[in-house]
């Protein structure tokens, strides 16, 4: 039996995967602007932001009018719950990019500290963990969904590797202080990037298995 | 006596036959004591004739037959000397179409049990139906106008009438099929408050074709098909997460 509600759900997938795709580009945008000191590109990046939100707020809407109209259960009802925690994760995700598309400017007006490797390899985790998180989300895997959520480790790693380096810089030159610090913002918000993403692939294994894993060791 | 396996019902096997026609294909299942419990599913999948068997009414029509075990309490239902007006009055029963006995007034429909059962003492009489009006949340509505033929009343109030009847000769348990699919969204919502408050005191079970009200209301739901039991658990599991994919077909619309 055809039914109008699946269209509906159809509908809201292709939604929020539109949104996680924009919310990678907007990362790796702004990853970009960092490393190749292009403001241009950073402006755009903070630009865009407001199109993601834009995007948060129609799903929200779209969920509570689904939530209204249908009074979902089981799985259709943790698909829909399960979106509007996601899109909320995606938007902040987003606004971290607006925020190292800002340190990029700042960093840009100043001679470089050092080259990047760290913290791209960070920015290149992060974008595969939301990545593989919101594929798991498209194809109710669990099974990825938890591997990402173990991945967040290694961005943890990254974070710690990079402030111990930052802080070699500033204890033997003061000069360096403003621009670590300003890298250490960044390293910050990566690791904040992954937590987001290790929180979509939580509520995906809910989707899926109906069990909330998070605050949990599971 | 063992008071975790005697509360409540314990049904086991239970099968029940229409001539030669067998509508339940062996139920087990325990329902606990003064919680409510939930009977779901399509028409024609067994939810009214069981209910029905838990208070012998099933065999009231002609033709019929029970077999299995229906404990209540402990108590065996279908045992050779119990007699079925007993269990009736301990586990009252309330209908789809509410049916006040169109010749009485509000004030002898509800003790209508009660003088059944040979009560004559008005003063008896009038405390309890008093009592069963308030609880059934209908006194405030009607204490002035008892005398009143019991049809006079809106559909909703018809049958808190009916319920308050039931609870007049004082049951342990309440049966109610389909209470509220003929009345409107408030009235309905007012019977759905009462089965709440109820649960304080009585062991319910209601079948419904309502989905939102059976998550709405019960504690435990049953899933029913074609005459089996095929998924029963906590009510928030079943509407969160039931383990069965008939479950899941039927509570999110997908089902045939």
């Amino acid at each position: 039996m055809q039914w109008h509600f699946d269209d509906e759900l159809k509908r809201l997938k292709e939604m929020i995967l539109r949104m996680g795709a924009m919310v990678e580009e907007q990362i790796a945008n702004s990853v970009k602007a960092l490393v190749e000191r292009d403001v241009d590109l950073a402006r755009q990046t903070i630009a865009n932001d407001h199109r993601v939100n834009a995007m948060d707020v129609e799903i929200d809407e779209t969920c509570i009018r689904l939530l209204a109209l249908y009074q979902p259960a089981a799985r259709d009802l943790r698909f829909i719950t399960t979106a509007m925690k996601i899109t909320t994760d995606l938007e902040r995700m987003s606004d971290l990019s607006e925020d190292i598309s800002e340190r990029a400017i700042e960093l840009a007006g100043e001679p470089p500290l050092k080259p990047y490797i760290d913290l791209p390899r960070m920015a290149g985790h992060a974008q595969r963990m939301v990545k593989e998180a919101l594929d798991a989300f498209v194809n109710q895997d669990a099974q990825l969904a938890r591997r990402v959520c173990g991945d967040d480790q290694m961005i943890d790693d990254l974070t710690d590797q990079i402030f111990r380096e930052l802080l070699s810089y500033m204890m033997a030159d003061p000069a360096t202080v403003t621009r670590a610090i300003r890298l250490s913002f960044i390293a910050k918000y990566l690791e904040r990037i992954g937590d987001h993403a290790t929180n979509v692939a939580e509520m995906v294994v809910y989707l899926v298995e109906g069990k909330l894993i998070r605050h949990t060791q599971a | 006596m063992n008071s975790d396996t005697q509360k409540g019902f314990r049904v086991e096997d239970l099968k029940a036959y229409f001539g030669k026609v067998e509508a339940l294909h062996g139920i087990s299942m325990a329902i606990p004591f003064q919680q409510v419990t939930a009977i779901i599913g399509p028409s024609g999948c067994g939810k009214s004739t069981f209910v029905r068997c838990l208070n012998r009414m099933h065999e009231v029509t002609p033709e019929t037959k029970v077999t299995g075990v229906c404990l209540w309490q402990g108590w065996d239902l279908y045992g050779p000397a119990v007699d079925p007006v007993e269990v009736r009055r301990r586990i009252g029963m309330v209908f789809q179409k509410a049916n006040p006995f169109p010749m009485m007034s509000i004030y002898d429909n509800v003790v209508a049990g009660l003088k059944l059962m040979g009560v004559r003492n008005k003063q008896k009489l009038a405390q309890t139906a008093e009592q069963s009006l308030l609880r059934a949340a209908l006194w405030d509505e009607v204490k002035d106008k008892l005398g009143q033929p019991g049809t006079s009343l809106s559909g909703g109030q018809q049958q808190r009438l009916c319920i308050a009847r039931a609870l007049a000769v004082e049951p342990e348990v309440l049966l109610l099929d389909e209470p509220t699919s003929a009345l409107d969204p408030i009235a309905a919502r007012k019977v759905e408050e009462l089965i709440y408050d109820l649960k304080q005191s009585y062991t319910i079970v209601i079948v419904t074709h309502n989905m939102q009200q059976a998550a709405r209301v019960s504690d435990r739901t049953a899933f029913f098909l074609l005459g089996e039991l095929i998924e029963y658990d906590k009510t928030a599991l079943i509407f969160t997460n039931p383990r069965e994919k008939r479950t899941e077909d039927y509570i999110t619309g997908r089902f045939g």
